[in-house]
C-alpha cells in the first residue's frame, strides 16, 4: 500500500481549536502592546532582514497569534534587533520586546518551563 | 420677550449655516471669522465628493445663507476673551470690540494635519511630495506639474498621514482621507492621459454615502491601483524621483517603488483656534483634542457650558453633508435654550 502513490494532504485550514495560543499568551502577559497591531506593515516595509530574507515581524505576529508557531520558530531569529521597526510602528507596538519575548517562550517550550 | 442675541464663533461651512438658520429664526446672529473671507477648509478644495460639486458652489450657498439683515458679519477677527456675565455672555474679539449675547456658538472648525510632522514622508524636504490641498489648488490651476515644469507620469497616494498614528499624536481616524484619495486619484487620470496612480492605504474606509461605489469605479473605470500597506519612508533617487517603501501585507512582501510625484492624504486636527476657545471658556475636550460633546448620542451640539454649542468639525472630523446637518441641529438646540430662558 504504501507504494501506491496516494498521500494525505494535511488541511491548510488554519485550525483555531486545536492551535498552540500559548506563545501568544505568553507575551500578552508580559507585552499588552502586542495586541495594538493593525497589519499596516510598516515594520516589515522598514526591514532590513525582511529585505533580503523571508522576514516579515507583521506576519510573525499574526501567526503567534494564530498558533501558527512553527514558521515563526524558524524564522524569528533572523531579527537583528536594530529597532527601527518600533521607529515606523503607529500603534506604538513595542516590536522589540515582542521578539525577545518568542524566543524565550519558545525557548521554554523547549525546556518544558512554559 | 425672547432675548436673542447669538455670537457664532468660525465663519467656515458649520458657522455660516448655523449662523443664516439662526437668523431666519429671529435671532441677531454676530458671526466672527478670524480670516479676510469666509468659507474656511472649502476655501481650499476645487472639487468635493461624492459628485465632483465645485467648492466654490458650496461657498455661494453658504453666503447666501448669512446674507441677511438680522448677521452682523466681522471678518480679520478672533476672539480674545469669552466670559459669562448674570445670564448673558461679553465676547472681545481682537479688533476691540465687546459683544453681549444670550448664547454662543462655537464653529471653530479643523486645521488640516501639518504633513512636515512625519519627516519620513519627505514634505518640505523633496519636490515632488506634496499634500491633497495642494493637489487641490493645482486642480484648480488646471494642471498638474513637477516643480521642474514637467507632467508626472507614475504618482503615489499616501493614506493616513497624520491619522491613525501614535507618531503623530493622533489615535482616531480622519474619515474624509481615504475617499479624498480615490476622488483625486481619479481626477488625476482625468488631467493626465495614460497616468499611473497607486493608492497605499491601511484599510479603505469608504463608509458614506456613495464612497464605496466610487472606490469600485476608480478601479474599473480608472485602473487606479491599491496596494494594501502603509507607506514608511519616502527617499529621493539620483535621478530626483521619488522612492515609496511599504510591505504589500496582501503579497506577504516589501514592495517598493519609484514615482515622479507623492500626493500625501492629510488627516483632520482640531484647530489652533479652537484650542484657544476651549481654553478661554473652560470647554471640555477629549483625548483626540477635539470638543467633547456632553452627550454623545443626544447632545453632539451641548458644552459642558450652558449656553455653549457647538457646530460641525470642531468636534471630531465631519464633510460637508455632516457639518451642515450638524449645523442645522446647533440652531435647534439654541432655539430651545433661548425659548426656555424667558
Amino acid at each position: 500500500m504504501d507504494k501506491f502513490g496516494f498521500t494525505l494532504s494535511k488541511a491548510r485550514v488554519i485550525d483555531l481549536d486545536s492551535n498552540d495560543r500559548s506563545i501568544a499568551e505568553y507575551i500578552l502577559r508580559n507585552e499588552p502592546s502586542f495586541r495594538l497591531c493593525i497589519e499596516c506593515g510598516c515594520c516589515a516595509s522598514t526591514c532590513t532582514a525582511g529585505a533580503y530574507t523571508p522576514f516579515s515581524l507583521r506576519e510573525l505576529q499574526i501567526l503567534l497569534k494564530r498558533g501558527e508557531n512553527e514558521k515563526v520558530r524558524t524564522n524569528i531569529g533572523k531579527c537583528m534587533l536594530c529597532g527601527k521597526c518600533s521607529l515606523v510602528c503607529p500603534r506604538g507596538v513595542n516590536t522589540r520586546n515582542i521578539i525577545e519575548l518568542a524566543k524565550k517562550a519558545f525557548k521554554n517550550q523547549e525546556t518544558h518551563a512554559i | 420677550m425672547m432675548t436673542n442675541n447669538v455670537i457664532v464663533i468660525g465663519g467656515g461651512t458649520a458657522g455660516m449655516e448655523v449662523a443664516g438658520q439662526l437668523a431666519r429664526q429671529g435671532c441677531r446672529v454676530t458671526l466672527v471669522e478670524k480670516n479676510q473671507e469666509t468659507g474656511g477648509n472649502v476655501n481650499n478644495w476645487h472639487h468635493l465628493f461624492p459628485d465632483r460639486r465645485a467648492g466654490k458652489e458650496v461657498i455661494q450657498y453658504l453666503r447666501s445663507q448669512i446674507d441677511h439683515t438680522a448677521i452682523t458679519l466681522i471678518t480679520g477677527n478672533t476672539i480674545s476673551g469669552l466670559r459669562h456675565d448674570n445670564g448673558s455672555f461679553l465676547i472681545n474679539t481682537s479688533g476691540g470690540d465687546t459683544i453681549a449675547a444670550d448664547a454662543v456658538v462655537v464653529a471653530t472648525g479643523f486645521d488640516l494635519f501639518r504633513s512636515e510632522r512625519k519627516e519620513e514622508y519627505g514634505y518640505h524636504i523633496y519636490d515632488n511630495v506634496i499634500t491633497s490641498a495642494d493637489l487641490e489648488e493645482m486642480f484648480r490651476e488646471g494642471e498638474v506639474r513637477l516643480t521642474n515644469g514637467n507632467i508626472p507620469q507614475t504618482i503615489g497616494i499616501v493614506h493616513c498621514v497624520g491619522s491613525r498614528d501614535e507618531k503623530a499624536g493622533n489615535l482616531y481616524c480622519s474619515k474624509l482621507c481615504c475617499i479624498t484619495a480615490v476622488k483625486q486619484a481619479i481626477e488625476i487620470t482625468e488631467y493626465i492621459k495614460d497616468a499611473r496612480v497607486y493608492c497605499f492605504y491601511m484599510d479603505m474606509r469608504m463608509g458614506g454615502a456613495m464612497y464605496e461605489e466610487i472606490y469600485r469605479e476608480a478601479q474599473e473605470k480608472y485602473g487606479v491601483n491599491f496596494i494594501r500597506g502603509k507607506v514608511s519612508e519616502v527617499s529621493e533617487t539620483i535621478d530626483h524621483k521619488l522612492l515609496l517603501k511599504a510591505e504589500d501585507t496582501l503579497a506577504g512582501r516589501p514592495v517598493k517603488l519609484k514615482v515622479d510625484m507623492i500626493v500625501l492624504m492629510a488627516g483632520m486636527e482640531m484647530s489652533e483656534g479652537g484650542i484657544e476657545v476651549s481654553e478661554m471658556a473652560g470647554l471640555n475636550r477629549g483625548a483626540n483634542r477635539f470638543f467633547a460633546p456632553a452627550d454623545n448620542h443626544f447632545g453632539s451640539n451641548l458644552s459642558n457650558r450652558k449656553g455653549i454649542f457647538y457646530a460641525g468639525s470642531c468636534t471630531a472630523p465631519m464633510n460637508i453633508t455632516e457639518t451642515i446637518s450638524h449645523a442645522r441641529a446647533a440652531a435647534a438646540e439654541v432655539i430651545d435654550y433661548l425659548k426656555e430662558k424667558i
